[in-house]
C-alpha cells in the first residue's frame, strides 16, 4: 500500500477521471446515498456532526467548517441566506480544487444541497475561476444532470429547495479572498472588504452568506454517510480527515493525490509523488501548502508532518496542502522572486502597503537573484515585508510576505554569497549601479 | 498590479450575435431580479468569445444590456487581466503560465519557443495569426508546465512537444487538450498507484444505507 490511507476510506473515487463523472457513474460510486435522510435532519445536527468530525477549511485558512456554519442566522428573514462555493482557484502550487470540478461534480453539488440546509440557504453560488473553462462546462453539464433527475431546484427529492448556479471570475487572484469574491459575484472589481460586517452577517447583496472551498464542501456528504467518527479517525486531535494533496516542481511524479492528514511529508513525497529529483538527499527545501506560506529545508521535512499544528509550529503552515518541491539545482531565489512578481501582478491596489510594497519587494528580490543589491537592504527587504505583512485588508500582503520571510529565515547565507560573489566580480561597479537605479 | 488600457484602434459598433444574446438572457436569469449587474463578468467574457477581445464599443454596450453605469464595466474590462483588451491572433491565443511551479519545470523554454515563433509578448505575430502572453498561475501545477491555447490547456509541455502543438494550430488542426506525454488527467506518470480497489466501483456503495448517529426518535 503508498502512503497510509486505504483505498476504501477515500472520499475522491474518480479522482483521475478514469471512471463516469455523470449522475450514474457519481450514483454508483456512493454519491446521493442516503441524502434524503440526511436533508430531514435539522441543520443544528448536520453543523453537529461537521463539527465533531473536526473538519478544517481546505483553502488555506484552516478555520473550522462546522462552527463557520453556526454563524448563519438561525432565522429566515426577508433577506435570503446564499452559500457561495470558492472554486476561484489560483494559488501556485494548488490544483486539487480542479479535480473535483471535472471529475467528481456531484459530489460537489450533493454537498452544496447540504451545506445549504445546514445554513438555511437556497441558493448556491459556484464561483468558478474564468480560466476553468473546461472545469466549468463539466460542473454545468452536471448540475443539469441533477437538475433534470429532480435531485436539486425547487421542488426536488429531497424536500429542500435549492438553486445550485456556476458564476465565473475574470482570473484575479484576489477573488480567492471571501469579500473579494462577494465583491466580484456583485460585479464589481474584485477589491476585498472590511470586516466586520462578516458575510455570515452581511455578504452577497447585503445577505447572510457563507463562503466555503470547494473541497470543504465536497467532502460533507461522504462525512454524513459514514460518520463523523470516521473522518475524525484519520490525522491528529486538531488536524483531522482525509484531504486532497498535490506536488509540483522537482518531483519524479507530480500529481493529485488523496491521503490522510498526518502523512509524513517524507513518505507523502516518496509514495506518492515518486520522490524527489535526484533522490531524497538532493532535496533542499519544500513550500507544503501553496505558494503563500513560508518554506521549510530539507534538514527539517525529515520528520515534518502534514498538519495545522506541526506545520505552524515550523513556521510554515499546511495551507491548500499542495507542496512546491525544490531540489538542490533549483535557484530558490529565482523561484521565490518569481512569486513576488505574483503578487506584485496580483495585488488588487486597494491598500497602499501592498500595492506599492508589493512591486518594490518584486524589485528587490529581482537584484537578490542576480546579487546587484547592498548588503545591508537584506534587513531593509525584511522590515519592509514586516510592514506588509498585516497591515492590508485582507490576507494578499501576508501571503506577499511570507515567502520572503522564509527564505531569508533559512538561505540568508545563500543571497549573502551571491551579493559578495557579485561584487568580486572584476571590473564591476555594484554600488555605482545600485545607485543609478 | 497591472496597467491596462483600451486599445488605442476601436471598432465603430459593437452588437450581441443572436446565439450570444441567448445566452447573455441565462446569464442574466442566474441572478436574482434587479441584481443583473452581477452578470457582467460572464458579458464581458460572451464579447470576448464573439469577438476576441473586448473593445469600448462592446463595453458601452454591456453597460446598455445591464442597466449600469459604463466606468463600471470599463473598471471591470480593466481590472480582470483575462479580458484581452487589444486584438489577438486569429488562428490562437497562446496564454504561458510562468508562475513558480511552472518556472521550476521549464516554463522559460516555452517562452522562448513563443519568443522566437511569436515574437515579443503581447503582441501579435507579424501574420497576425499567433498572440502570446505570460500569464500568472493557471492552476495545473502538478502538470506543468502547461499553457492554456485558446481556453483549453495543454499540459507537461517541453519545447518539442510545444512547437509541435503550435505547428499544429498554424496548419489549422485542433489538438486534443491535455496532457502531452499521456497523463490521464493528474494521475502519476505511469498509471495511478491509489483507487486501484475494485470493489469502490462495483456498485456496492449505492446500496441501501443507514446514515450514522442520526438522533433517536423520541427526542425528535
Amino acid at each position: 500500500m503508498v502512503g497510509i490511507l486505504q483505498d476504501q476510506d477515500r472520499i475522491f473515487t474518480n479522482l483521475y477521471g478514469l471512471h463516469d463523472w455523470g449522475l450514474e457513474g457519481a450514483k454508483a460510486r456512493g454519491a446521493w446515498n442516503g441524502t434524503a435522510d440526511i436533508i430531514a435532519q435539522t441543520p443544528e445536527w448536520i453543523c453537529e456532526q461537521i463539527k465533531a468530525s473536526g473538519l478544517r477549511g481546505r483553502g488555506g485558512a484552516g478555520f473550522s467548517t462546522g462552527l463557520k456554519w453556526t454563524f448563519m442566522p438561525k432565522q429566515e428573514s426577508e433577506r435570503p441566506h446564499y452559500l457561495v462555493v470558492n472554486a476561484d482557484e489560483s494559488e501556485p502550487g494548488a490544483c486539487k480544487d480542479r479535480e473535483i470540478l471535472r471529475n467528481d461534480p456531484h459530489l460537489l453539488i450533493e454537498g452544496c444541497l447540504i451545506a445549504c440546509r445546514a445554513i438555511r440557504a437556497h441558493t448556491a453560488y459556484i464561483y468558478v475561476r474564468g480560466e476553468y473553462v473546461h472545469e466549468r462546462e463539466r460542473l454545468q453539464a452536471a448540475i443539469r444532470q441533477a437538475y433534470e433527475a429532480k435531485l436539486v431546484g425547487p421542488g426536488n427529492i429531497h424536500g429542500w429547495d435549492c438553486d445550485i448556479r456556476v458564476h465565473h471570475g475574470g482570473g484575479a487572484y484576489i477573488c480567492g479572498d471571501e469579500t473579494a469574491l462577494m465583491e466580484s459575484l456583485e460585479g464589481k472589481k474584485g477589491q476585498p472588504r472590511l470586516k466586520p460586517p462578516f458575510p455570515a452577517g452581511a455578504g452577497i447583496w447585503g445577505s447572510p452568506t457563507t463562503i466555503n472551498n470547494v473541497e470543504s464542501i465536497s467532502v460533507v456528504g461522504t462525512i454524513l454517510r459514514r460518520g463523523a467518527t470516521w473522518f475524525a479517525g484519520f490525522g491528529t486531535e486538531k488536524s483531522t480527515g482525509t484531504k486532497l494533496f498535490a506536488a509540483s516542481g522537482h518531483v519524479n511524479k507530480p500529481c493529485v493525490v488523496e491521503d490522510a492528514v498526518g502523512i509524513p511529508v517524507k513518505q507523502l513525497i516518496e509514495d506518492h509523488f515518486g520522490g524527489v529529483r535526484g533522490g531524497w538527499g538532493n532535496l533542499k527545501a519544500v513550500i507544503p501548502g501553496g505558494i503563500s506560506v513560508r518554506m521549510i529545508p530539507a534538514s527539517e521535512c525529515e520528520d515534518a508532518v502534514m498538519t495545522y499544528e506541526d506545520l505552524q509550529a515550523r513556521g510554515s503552515g499546511l495551507g491548500t496542502g499542495t507542496m512546491i518541491v525544490m531540489d538542490k539545482d533549483a535557484d530558490l531565489v529565482k523561484a521565490i522572486a518569481r512569486a513576488s512578481y505574483f503578487y506584485k501582478h496580483e495585488s488588487c491596489g486597494q491598500c497602499t502597503p501592498c500595492r506599492e510594497g508589493t512591486g518594490w519587494m518584486w524589485r528587490v528580490m529581482e537584484r537578490m537573484v542576480t546579487g546587484e543589491a547592498e548588503m545591508s537592504e537584506i534587513d531593509l527587504l525584511l522590515d519592509v515585508a514586516s510592514q506588509v505583512e498585516g497591515h492590508t485588508i485582507c490576507g494578499l500582503g501576508d501571503a506577499a510576505a511570507w515567502p520572503i520571510q522564509g527564505l531569508f529565515r533559512h538561505f540568508r547565507h545563500e543571497v549573502e554569497d551571491r551579493i559578495t560573489q557579485y561584487r568580486a566580480r572584476p571590473g564591476v561597479y555594484a554600488g555605482a549601479k545600485v545607485a543609478a537605479e | 498590479m497591472s496597467v491596462r488600457r483600451l486599445s488605442p484602434n476601436q471598432p465603430e459598433s459593437f452588437a450581441f450575435s443572436a446565439e450570444t444574446l441567448k445566452q447573455v438572457k441565462s446569464w442574466i436569469a442566474n441572478y436574482p431580479p434587479g441584481k443583473q449587474q452581477s452578470a457582467v463578468i460572464p458579458l464581458l467574457w460572451l464579447v470576448q468569445k464573439q469577438e476576441g477581445w473586448v473593445s469600448e464599443p462592446a463595453i458601452r454596450v454591456v453597460a446598455e444590456t445591464l442597466g449600469m453605469p459604463v466606468i463600471r464595466v470599463l473598471e471591470n474590462a480593466t481590472f480582470y487581466t483575462m479580458f484581452m483588451l487589444e486584438p489577438v491572433g486569429t488562428t490562437a491565443l497562446v496564454q504561458v503560465c510562468g508562475t513558480t511551479p511552472c518556472m521550476l519545470r521549464g516554463a522559460g523554454d516555452l517562452i522562448k519557443v513563443c519568443k522566437s515563433r511569436i515574437g515579443p509578448h503581447d503582441h501579435r505575430s507579424a501574420d497576425g495569426k499567433f498572440y502570446w502572453q505570460e500569464v500568472e498561475c493557471l492552476g495545473a501545477c502538478s502538470s506543468a508546465p502547461m499553457a492554456a491555447i485558446n481556453d483549453y490547456y495543454y499540459e507537461d509541455l517541453t519545447a518539442e512537444t510545444f512547437e509541435k502543438l503550435l505547428d499544429d494550430f498554424a496548419a489549422g488542426k485542433q489538438p486534443a487538450p491535455g496532457s502531452a506525454i499521456g497523463r490521464q488527467c493528474a494521475a502519476p506518470e505511469g498509471g495511478p498507484q491509489t483507487l486501484t480497489d475494485p470493489s469502490l466501483y462495483d456498485g456496492s456503495r449505492a446500496k441501501t444505507i443507514k446514515i450514522p448517529n442520526l438522533p433517536s426518535k423520541e427526542k425528535a
